[in-house]
């Protein structure tokens, strides 16, 4: 098995206590940093580690820390990520809810490396429960004086604030994230300003995934060079998957970037194969929002190479042919399932949870979903397919911010590339809406 | 003593050069060449702070960053709420996927739009009427069932009608900046957000009217005119009074059917917006000449259709352009003979509604 970062101690007894995270080594990269580091060596360590942002769209962390802006006399921030709503994304809860202190070693040294004196983890509002294990969490660090003034002697102040979320995907988007913060409607702004220069209540801001945080702290035990050294290329280190679907072992796995997607998905160790001995028909690699792939493109790209997991191979090949790695979110259909229900499905949330701000997104996640949900119930016509192909590309790239794109990816990806079944639910709409009936004649299965 | 003076920007919008301050938006900087090359705003309203970028109408192609960076920008950008930068090339009516882009707004506006203008109050003056005509496709996709809401009262003079609404945020804005404290806002989400104000309370601060002015649709609709008259058969007055408010500039367009004042409005420049707002007194209450002082007709934008009783729809030099090009070079190419040194006179006939 791979190296692991994040995850190496979850399951030799509960990490919850800080005793017990302590014991294996937890807090080290604190005392490190404080005592030893400057914040710039820090944001050094994190450029030279090639981390890249874990929420979705994989840009660099230390490059990021770098563009924040330092005007005196202004408060900087640094805000965690942990709003986690993307249909199939379940990493950051698992990871919070079994070893609760590598989220906070991480925001410590993180808020460190920014300047920042005040800090907020930004939790999903239904995981309240984890809300609780973060908040004691917390209150366990400020005993041990982890937080709080003059952070081990080192002159450091640091406050650290949980805050439940709004109750809505959009709250996830880092800009709504900081209206949400600031006790506004989670409405996404217009950028720029970008929050490194004008984010939470109009001050500097970092917001950055609770993984890429989380990884901060090794990074600083082992150097950036030693983090680097793990993946592959320019994906460098490990991520977390978080595997479901047709599967016979779904769950949360930390892999190290550059596994082959073969081995991640019929191996043991990992996903296991496919259940009740099914064929693989689709996969979506990294979230509802990244474009789905047909059972041809999954473990081979479109020339015929290996496809591993990391950010370059899952998108080789552009959107014709390839995805995204996204958030980790890895999402697996057999044979059974149906394209245009599930195209359908992912539509109708996108359209539940568009903010409504912008009219492409707003109208046309609407609209998307009332198309596919008449093809889906046997009342589609022909030109439907091409009506949806155009309304995604006419939300695709013109909205304020990239829910449009991830509502407008799978309605393109899916008739890219599941054409034939769109159209046989519109040629065969008793045939279609039978209960249990799938499209299988051209279908590829591997 | 160095010199202050603040340098300008040049900015090239659709091929035509224009100078202006730093910290203009590219929408700003096309007003300032002219109506023929200025993007249509939906949400964006100049003397409301905040506004903007919502829309999406006024997207244009940034083909040039700046002189430093002449790099273009990968995405589609809402003018009205980028500034410009020194040696950028913007295209607008010029670019054929700003106005696909377009059209697909238009549509997406109109998806869930009851079309009722034969019965609305704002047609005449309604800015999606004007956007549609414009820039829409003239056929529709839509098959679907539109979302609707219930009308309502929000306040003695103002009526609700959500179902026109296109969620512009204007009358949030100016609630915002006019009143000491909003008690309307945006619920829900999506298409199903709604103007509202919290449990159907009343909006009534002495501000609430200009709501009525800065929305671009008939959704919010005065009171004290619905259905007394279409606005093309109404004359502008200009006009304006020593009101006692110190926030209400007095100054307004009367609306006349023969003697009577039918309404008071702020006043339109010829982008349609009010930069100085009036309040509730002199909107709702001050209906007789003689609370007035007139100063003359009131000059309505030139392709308004309260101006001419009819539409006029502007010459878009895509189409315009594009086919006079076309026209003058199939001209050029007769074979005519014509005298040593003189040249081949041309005529072109260009209709308004070519395409
Ligand atoms: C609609 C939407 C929802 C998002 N939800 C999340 C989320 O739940 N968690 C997350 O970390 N990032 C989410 N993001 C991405 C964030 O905007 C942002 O890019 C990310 O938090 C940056 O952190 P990173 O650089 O560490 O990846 C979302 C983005 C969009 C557009
Ligand atoms: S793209 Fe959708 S979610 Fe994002 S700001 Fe626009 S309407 Fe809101």
């Amino acid at each position: 098995m791979g190296i692991k970062i994040l995850t190496e101690h979850i399951g030799k007894e509960d990490l919850k206590p800080i005793d017990a995270y302590m014991k294996y080594g937890g807090y080290t990269a604190v005392k490190k940093a404080l005592t030893s580091m400057s914040p710039d060596a820090i944001v050094e360590e994190v450029k030279k580690s090639g981390l890249r942002g874990r929420g979705g769209a994989g840009f660099p962390t230390g490059m990021k820390w770098s563009f924040l802006a330092k005007p005196e006399g202004k408060p900087r921030y640094l805000v965690c990520n942990a709003d986690e709503s993307e249909p199939g994304t379940f990493k950051d809860r698992y990871l919070m809810m079994h070893s609760p202190h590598t989220l906070i070693e991480g925001m410590i040294v993180s808020s460190f490396a920014l300047g920042a004196n005040t800090s907020y983890i930004y939790v999903r509002g239904e995981m309240m429960f984890v809300i609780r294990i973060l908040e004691k969490a917390i209150a366990e660090a400020y005993a041990k004086g982890l937080l709080g003034k003059n952070i081990l002697g080192s002159g450091y102040n640091l406050d650290l604030y949980v805050h439940p979320g709004g109750g809505a995907y959009i709250c996830g988007e880092e800009t709504a994230l900081l209206e949400s913060l600031e006790g506004k409607r989670g409405n996404p702004r217009n950028k720029p300003p970008f929050p490194a220069v004008s984010g939470l209540y109009a001050c500097p801001t970092v917001v950055n995934n609770v993984e890429s945080i989380a990884a901060t702290s090794w990074i600083i035990n082992n150097g950036g060079d030693e983090y680097a050294k793990i993946g592959i290329g320019k994906s460098t280190g490990t991520k977390l998957i978080s595997a479901c679907g047709n599967i016979n072992n779904p769950g949360v796995y930390e892999i190290e970037l550059g596994l082959s997607v073969e081995e991640f998905l019929y191996s043991d160790q990992y996903c296991g194969g496919i259940a009740n001995g099914k064929k693989l028909k689709a996969l979506v690699a990294g979230g509802s929002s990244v474009p789905i792939l047909p059972a041809n493109l999954i473990t081979k790209t479109a020339n015929g190479e290996s496809r591993l997991m990391s950010y370059e191979s899952l998108s080789d090949g552009g959107f014709a042919t390839g995805t995204m790695l996204g958030s980790g979110g890895f999402i697996v259909f057999d044979e059974d399932q149906c394209i245009v229900r599930n195209t359908w499905n992912f539509t109708r949330f996108y359209h539940h949870e568009s903010c409504g701000q912008c009219s492409p997104c707003r109208e046309g996640t609407g609209w998307m979903e009332k198309v596919l949900h008449r093809i889906e119930h046997g009342h589609g016509h022909m030109h439907d397919i091409d009506l949806l192909v155009d309304v995604a590309k006419k939300i695709e790239g013109n909205t304020i911010c990239p829910l449009g794109d991830a509502a407008a990816w799978p309605v393109g990806s899916a008739i890219r590339h599941f054409r034939d079944e769109f159209e046989w639910h519109i040629k065969n709409p008793s045939e279609a809406t039978r209960k249990g009936a799938v499209y299988r004649k051209e279908a590829v299965f591997a | 003593m160095e010199n202050t003076a603040p340098q300008l920007f040049k900015v090239t919008i659709d091929n035509i050069e224009v100078e202006v301050a730093p910290g203009t938006t590219i929408l700003q900087a096309a007003r300032q060449i002219g109506s023929h090359v200025a993007p249509p705003a939906m949400c964006y309203y100049t003397s409301l702070k905040g506004t903007g970028g919502k829309c999406r109408a006024c997207l244009v192609k940034v083909t040039a960053g700046s002189a430093k960076d002449p790099r273009p920008m990968p995405k589609l950008v809402p003018s009205c709420i980028t500034t410009v930068q020194d040696g950028m090339i913007v295209e607008n009516t010029v670019n054929e996927q700003v106005l696909e882009t377009r059209k697909g707004v238009v549509e997406f506006l109109l998806i869930n739009h009851p079309l009722d203008c034969p019965i609305c109050d704002q047609a005449g003056e309604c800015h999606l009427q004007d956007f549609a005509f414009e820039h829409g496709r003239g056929t529709q996709r839509y098959e679907e069932e539109r979302r609707t809401f219930e009308r309502e009262d929000i306040g003695p003079y103002i009526q609700l009608h959500m179902n026109r609404c296109i969620l512009c945020y204007r009358c949030v804005f100016t609630a915002e900046q006019l009143t000491n404290k909003r008690v309307h806002g945006v619920l829900n989400r999506g298409d199903h957000a709604e103007i509202s104000t919290y449990i159907s309370k009343a909006i009534d601060n002495d501000f609430s009217g200009n709501m009525i002015d800065v929305c671009p649709v008939g959704a919010l609709t005065d009171k004290t005119f619905r259905f007394k008259q279409r606005v093309w058969f109404t004359k502008p007055v200009t006009a304006h009074r020593d009101c006692e408010h110190e926030k209400c500039s007095g100054k307004v367009t009367l609306w006349y059917k023969g003697e009577d004042v039918l309404r008071v409005t702020g006043r339109k420049n010829e982008w349609g917006e009010v930069t100085e707002f009036i309040c509730n007194t002199c909107r709702f209450d001050k209906k007789k000449t003689s609370d007035w002082v007139i100063e003359g007709p009131a000059k309505v934008s030139h392709h308004s259709v309260i101006s001419a009783n009819h539409y006029e729809k502007k010459a878009i030099p895509e189409f315009g352009f594009k086919q006079a090009a076309q026209q003058y070079k199939q001209i050029d190419d007769l074979p005519v003979q014509l005298p040593e040194g003189e040249k081949k006179p041309v005529g072109i006939v260009v209709r308004p509604d070519s395409k």
